[in-house]
Protein backbone atom coordinates (compact mmCIF):
# COMPACT_ATOMS: atom_id res chain seq x y z
CA UNK A 1 0.00 0.00 0.00
CA UNK A 2 2.56 2.14 -0.81
CA UNK A 3 -0.05 5.15 -1.82
CA UNK A 4 -1.38 5.51 1.59
CA UNK A 5 2.33 6.59 2.50
CA UNK A 6 2.80 9.05 -0.13
CA UNK A 7 -0.48 10.71 0.80
CA UNK A 8 0.86 10.84 4.19
CA UNK A 9 3.82 12.41 3.46
CA UNK A 10 2.15 14.96 1.27
CA UNK A 11 -0.15 15.94 4.38
CA UNK A 12 2.40 16.62 6.37
CA UNK A 13 4.14 18.88 4.00
CA UNK A 14 0.67 21.02 3.66
CA UNK A 15 -1.97 19.97 5.31
CA UNK A 16 -4.97 22.06 3.18
CA UNK A 17 -7.52 21.06 0.75
CA UNK A 18 -5.67 21.19 -2.29
CA UNK A 19 -3.27 18.22 -0.53
CA UNK A 20 -6.56 16.32 0.41
CA UNK A 21 -7.85 16.70 -3.06
CA UNK A 22 -4.51 15.15 -4.79
CA UNK A 23 -4.76 12.09 -2.29
CA UNK A 24 -7.80 11.35 -3.34
CA UNK A 25 -6.84 11.74 -7.00
CA UNK A 26 -3.80 9.13 -6.39
CA UNK A 27 -5.85 6.81 -5.01
CA UNK A 28 -8.83 6.51 -7.50
CA UNK A 29 -5.93 6.31 -10.27
CA UNK A 30 -4.19 3.31 -8.30
CA UNK A 31 -7.78 1.86 -7.91
CA UNK A 32 -8.21 1.97 -11.56
CA UNK A 33 -4.58 0.53 -12.37
CA UNK A 34 -5.42 -2.79 -10.28
CA UNK A 35 -8.30 -2.67 -12.43
CA UNK A 36 -6.72 -3.19 -15.67
CA UNK A 37 -4.78 -5.82 -16.43
CA UNK A 38 -3.15 -8.05 -19.54
CA UNK A 39 -1.31 -11.34 -20.19
CA UNK A 40 -0.33 -12.74 -23.34
CA UNK A 41 1.08 -16.13 -23.94
CA UNK A 42 2.00 -18.83 -26.63
CA UNK A 43 1.53 -21.97 -26.81
CA UNK A 44 2.13 -25.18 -29.14
CA UNK A 45 -0.98 -26.10 -30.85
CA UNK A 46 -1.65 -29.32 -29.10
CA UNK A 47 -4.83 -30.71 -27.84
CA UNK A 48 -3.53 -31.31 -24.16
CA UNK A 49 -3.22 -27.47 -24.47
CA UNK A 50 -6.80 -27.14 -24.40
CA UNK A 51 -7.32 -27.69 -21.02
CA UNK A 52 -4.05 -25.64 -20.06
CA UNK A 53 -5.15 -22.54 -22.20
CA UNK A 54 -8.65 -22.25 -20.09
CA UNK A 55 -7.26 -23.54 -16.77
CA UNK A 56 -4.96 -20.21 -17.11
CA UNK A 57 -7.42 -18.13 -18.30
CA UNK A 58 -9.54 -19.44 -15.75
CA UNK A 59 -7.18 -18.22 -12.97
CA UNK A 60 -6.40 -14.88 -14.31
CA UNK A 61 -10.08 -13.62 -14.11
CA UNK A 62 -10.54 -15.41 -10.84
CA UNK A 63 -9.02 -11.95 -9.25
CA UNK A 64 -12.52 -10.49 -11.29
CA UNK A 65 -14.56 -12.11 -8.08
CA UNK A 66 -16.32 -14.21 -10.68
CA UNK A 67 -19.46 -16.54 -9.87
CA UNK A 68 -18.88 -20.32 -10.59
CA UNK A 69 -21.31 -20.21 -13.54
CA UNK A 70 -19.36 -17.47 -15.09
CA UNK A 71 -15.75 -19.13 -14.63
CA UNK A 72 -17.48 -22.63 -16.29
CA UNK A 73 -18.21 -20.07 -19.55
CA UNK A 74 -15.27 -18.12 -19.89
CA UNK A 75 -13.29 -22.04 -19.68
CA UNK A 76 -15.85 -23.47 -22.07
CA UNK A 77 -15.87 -20.52 -24.64
CA UNK A 78 -11.59 -21.05 -24.62
CA UNK A 79 -11.46 -24.30 -25.28
CA UNK A 80 -14.00 -24.50 -28.00
CA UNK A 81 -11.68 -21.14 -29.61
CA UNK A 82 -8.22 -23.52 -28.65
CA UNK A 83 -9.99 -26.57 -30.15
CA UNK A 84 -10.72 -24.62 -33.53
CA UNK A 85 -7.43 -23.54 -33.66
CA UNK A 86 -5.66 -26.96 -32.96
CA UNK A 87 -7.93 -29.04 -35.18
CA UNK A 88 -8.93 -26.69 -37.95
CA UNK A 89 -6.18 -23.46 -37.57
CA UNK A 90 -3.48 -26.11 -37.90
CA UNK A 91 -4.97 -29.76 -38.95
CA UNK A 92 -3.96 -31.28 -36.25
CA UNK A 93 0.00 -30.24 -37.57
CA UNK A 94 1.93 -28.21 -35.63
CA UNK A 95 2.05 -24.37 -34.96
CA UNK A 96 1.49 -21.78 -32.37
CA UNK A 97 -1.28 -20.52 -30.57
CA UNK A 98 -1.50 -16.71 -29.35
CA UNK A 99 -3.52 -16.41 -26.46
CA UNK A 100 -4.67 -12.81 -24.60
CA UNK A 101 -6.65 -11.63 -22.37
CA UNK A 102 -7.85 -8.38 -20.70
CA UNK A 103 -9.54 -7.14 -17.68
CA UNK A 104 -11.03 -3.65 -17.98
CA UNK A 105 -12.79 -2.82 -14.66
CA UNK A 106 -16.09 -5.54 -14.81
CA UNK A 107 -15.11 -6.61 -18.59
CA UNK A 108 -12.92 -9.60 -19.10
CA UNK A 109 -11.34 -10.01 -23.40
CA UNK A 110 -10.06 -13.24 -23.85
CA UNK A 111 -8.44 -13.07 -28.30
CA UNK A 112 -6.94 -16.47 -29.49
CA UNK A 113 -5.25 -16.58 -32.85
CA UNK A 114 -3.42 -18.72 -35.04
CA UNK A 115 -1.62 -18.31 -38.16
CA UNK A 116 -3.16 -21.53 -39.81
CA UNK A 117 -5.15 -22.57 -42.55
CA UNK A 118 -7.70 -19.65 -42.25
CA UNK A 119 -11.69 -20.14 -42.61
CA UNK A 120 -13.10 -19.35 -46.26
CA UNK A 121 -16.79 -18.64 -45.09
CA UNK A 122 -17.02 -17.47 -41.38
CA UNK A 123 -20.82 -16.95 -42.08
CA UNK A 124 -21.10 -20.83 -42.73
CA UNK A 125 -18.58 -21.70 -39.69
CA UNK A 126 -20.33 -20.30 -37.74
CA UNK A 127 -23.46 -21.83 -38.23
CA UNK A 128 -25.16 -24.28 -35.55
CA UNK A 129 -23.86 -27.84 -36.42
CA UNK A 130 -21.81 -26.73 -39.70
CA UNK A 131 -18.91 -28.85 -39.09
CA UNK A 132 -15.90 -29.84 -41.85
CA UNK A 133 -15.35 -33.06 -40.45
CA UNK A 134 -16.13 -36.75 -41.75
CA UNK A 135 -16.04 -38.79 -38.76
CA UNK A 136 -19.10 -37.62 -36.99
CA UNK A 137 -17.39 -37.06 -33.85
CA UNK A 138 -17.40 -33.62 -33.97
CA UNK A 139 -20.70 -31.62 -32.89
CA UNK A 140 -20.36 -28.53 -35.40
CA UNK A 141 -21.16 -26.48 -31.88
CA UNK A 142 -17.78 -24.79 -31.29
CA UNK A 143 -18.91 -20.88 -32.45
CA UNK A 144 -22.44 -21.67 -31.00
CA UNK A 145 -21.03 -22.21 -27.66
CA UNK A 146 -18.75 -19.51 -27.77
CA UNK A 147 -21.43 -17.29 -28.38
CA UNK A 148 -24.15 -18.96 -25.59
CA UNK A 149 -21.16 -18.47 -22.89
CA UNK A 150 -19.76 -15.05 -23.89
CA UNK A 151 -21.08 -11.93 -24.01
CA UNK A 152 -19.56 -10.83 -27.93
CA UNK A 153 -17.86 -12.88 -30.28
CA UNK A 154 -15.86 -11.39 -33.14
CA UNK A 155 -14.45 -13.21 -35.56
CA UNK A 156 -11.81 -12.12 -38.64
CA UNK A 157 -10.09 -14.87 -40.84
CA UNK A 158 -8.21 -15.12 -43.69
CA UNK A 159 -7.77 -17.94 -45.90
CA UNK A 160 -3.92 -18.95 -45.40
CA UNK A 161 -3.27 -16.32 -43.00
CA UNK A 162 -5.02 -17.63 -39.80
CA UNK A 163 -7.84 -16.27 -37.25
CA UNK A 164 -8.09 -14.70 -34.74
CA UNK A 165 -11.30 -15.13 -32.08
CA UNK A 166 -12.25 -12.00 -29.95
CA UNK A 167 -14.53 -12.51 -26.89
CA UNK A 168 -15.97 -10.17 -24.44
CA UNK A 169 -17.68 -11.21 -21.47
CA UNK A 170 -19.01 -8.77 -18.48
CA UNK A 171 -17.88 -10.25 -15.09
CA UNK A 172 -20.52 -9.69 -11.69
CA UNK A 173 -22.94 -7.44 -12.97
CA UNK B 1 -3.78 -40.64 -15.67
CA UNK B 2 -6.58 -42.60 -14.67
CA UNK B 3 -8.79 -39.09 -14.75
CA UNK B 4 -8.45 -38.88 -18.60
CA UNK B 5 -9.42 -42.41 -19.27
CA UNK B 6 -12.64 -43.67 -20.32
CA UNK B 7 -13.53 -47.24 -18.31
CA UNK B 8 -15.84 -49.29 -19.24
CA UNK B 9 -18.57 -51.80 -17.60
CA UNK B 10 -20.49 -54.32 -19.25
CA UNK B 11 -23.76 -56.00 -17.71
CA UNK B 12 -26.29 -57.95 -19.55
CA UNK B 13 -26.83 -55.84 -22.62
CA UNK B 14 -25.95 -52.67 -20.52
CA UNK B 15 -22.62 -50.70 -21.01
CA UNK B 16 -21.45 -48.25 -19.03
CA UNK B 17 -18.95 -45.90 -19.58
CA UNK B 18 -17.71 -43.82 -17.10
CA UNK B 19 -16.25 -40.93 -19.17
CA UNK B 20 -13.06 -38.54 -17.42
CA UNK B 21 -13.02 -35.44 -15.77
CA UNK B 22 -12.32 -32.99 -18.51
CA UNK B 23 -14.53 -34.65 -21.47
CA UNK B 24 -12.93 -32.00 -24.41
CA UNK B 25 -11.48 -32.62 -27.36
CA UNK B 26 -8.17 -33.58 -26.18
CA UNK B 27 -9.61 -36.77 -23.78
CA UNK B 28 -12.63 -37.63 -26.46
CA UNK B 29 -9.96 -38.70 -29.33
CA UNK B 30 -9.48 -42.04 -28.00
CA UNK B 31 -13.34 -42.87 -27.46
CA UNK B 32 -14.52 -43.30 -30.95
CA UNK B 33 -12.75 -46.54 -31.88
CA UNK B 34 -12.84 -48.18 -28.14
CA UNK B 35 -16.55 -47.84 -28.47
CA UNK B 36 -17.51 -48.63 -31.99
CA UNK B 37 -15.22 -52.11 -31.30
CA UNK B 38 -17.01 -52.59 -27.85
CA UNK B 39 -20.51 -52.14 -29.83
CA UNK B 40 -19.50 -54.47 -32.45
CA UNK B 41 -18.74 -57.37 -30.84
CA UNK B 42 -21.55 -56.98 -28.15
CA UNK B 43 -25.21 -56.95 -28.11
CA UNK B 44 -25.56 -53.51 -26.40
CA UNK B 45 -29.53 -52.53 -25.77
CA UNK B 46 -28.48 -49.71 -23.68
CA UNK B 47 -25.59 -47.21 -23.12
CA UNK B 48 -25.13 -45.44 -19.88
CA UNK B 49 -22.92 -42.75 -19.53
CA UNK B 50 -21.85 -41.64 -15.79
CA UNK B 51 -20.46 -37.71 -15.30
CA UNK B 52 -20.04 -38.78 -11.89
CA UNK B 53 -16.15 -37.75 -12.28
CA UNK B 54 -16.66 -35.00 -14.97
CA UNK B 55 -16.71 -31.49 -14.03
CA UNK B 56 -15.91 -30.05 -17.23
CA UNK B 57 -17.45 -30.63 -20.83
CA UNK B 58 -17.60 -28.53 -23.88
CA UNK B 59 -18.74 -28.78 -27.31
CA UNK B 60 -16.41 -32.07 -27.90
CA UNK B 61 -18.60 -33.83 -25.26
CA UNK B 62 -21.81 -33.15 -27.08
CA UNK B 63 -20.17 -34.46 -30.50
CA UNK B 64 -19.49 -38.01 -29.03
CA UNK B 65 -22.52 -38.20 -27.42
CA UNK B 66 -24.59 -37.01 -30.70
CA UNK B 67 -22.81 -39.84 -32.21
CA UNK B 68 -23.29 -42.51 -30.29
CA UNK B 69 -26.87 -41.51 -30.09
CA UNK B 70 -27.05 -41.91 -33.61
CA UNK B 71 -25.14 -45.42 -33.49
CA UNK B 72 -27.59 -46.66 -30.68
CA UNK B 73 -30.83 -45.62 -32.39
CA UNK B 74 -29.64 -47.42 -35.69
CA UNK B 75 -29.94 -50.55 -33.53
CA UNK B 76 -32.84 -49.42 -31.96
CA UNK B 77 -31.38 -49.07 -28.59
CA UNK B 78 -31.11 -46.35 -26.04
CA UNK B 79 -28.61 -43.78 -23.38
CA UNK B 80 -29.37 -42.47 -20.35
CA UNK B 81 -26.95 -40.67 -17.83
CA UNK B 82 -26.34 -40.40 -14.48
CA UNK B 83 -24.27 -38.22 -11.69
CA UNK B 84 -24.01 -34.99 -13.57
CA UNK B 85 -23.34 -31.80 -12.05
CA UNK B 86 -25.60 -28.40 -12.80
CA UNK B 87 -23.04 -27.32 -14.91
CA UNK B 88 -22.74 -30.46 -17.41
CA UNK B 89 -26.52 -30.63 -17.08
CA UNK B 90 -26.86 -27.14 -18.37
CA UNK B 91 -24.18 -27.95 -21.06
CA UNK B 92 -26.33 -30.76 -22.36
CA UNK B 93 -28.97 -28.26 -22.51
CA UNK B 94 -27.37 -25.99 -24.88
CA UNK B 95 -26.13 -28.51 -26.75
CA UNK B 96 -29.13 -29.75 -27.37
CA UNK B 97 -28.51 -33.61 -25.64
CA UNK B 98 -30.63 -33.61 -22.99
CA UNK B 99 -34.19 -33.98 -24.88
CA UNK B 100 -32.26 -37.10 -26.54
CA UNK B 101 -31.01 -38.80 -23.41
CA UNK B 102 -32.56 -39.10 -20.22
CA UNK B 103 -30.92 -38.33 -16.78
CA UNK B 104 -31.24 -40.43 -13.72
CA UNK B 105 -29.89 -40.05 -10.43
CA UNK B 106 -28.14 -43.15 -9.54
CA UNK B 107 -26.34 -45.78 -11.55
CA UNK B 108 -29.12 -48.46 -10.91
CA UNK B 109 -32.02 -45.83 -12.14
CA UNK B 110 -30.03 -45.25 -15.33
CA UNK B 111 -29.21 -48.87 -16.13
CA UNK B 112 -33.15 -49.83 -15.90
CA UNK B 113 -34.99 -46.34 -16.53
Amino acid sequence: MAWQMAGAHTKQAGGNKMDRKNENETAQNMQRAEEKNRFYMEVESRSQNEEFARVVVAVFMSRMDPTLEEVDDVKTAVSEAVTNAVIHGYRNGSGIIYIESEIEGKELTVSVKDTGAGIPDIEKAMEPMYTTDTTGERSGMGFSFMEAFMDQVQVQSRPGEGTVVIMKKQIGR
Amino acid sequence: MADASFTYEAKGQVLVIHLPRELDHHNCRNLLNETDLLLSENYVARLVFDFGRTTFMDSSGIGILLNRYKQMSRSGGTMTYYGASRQIVRILHIGGVAKLIRGFESKEAAMKG
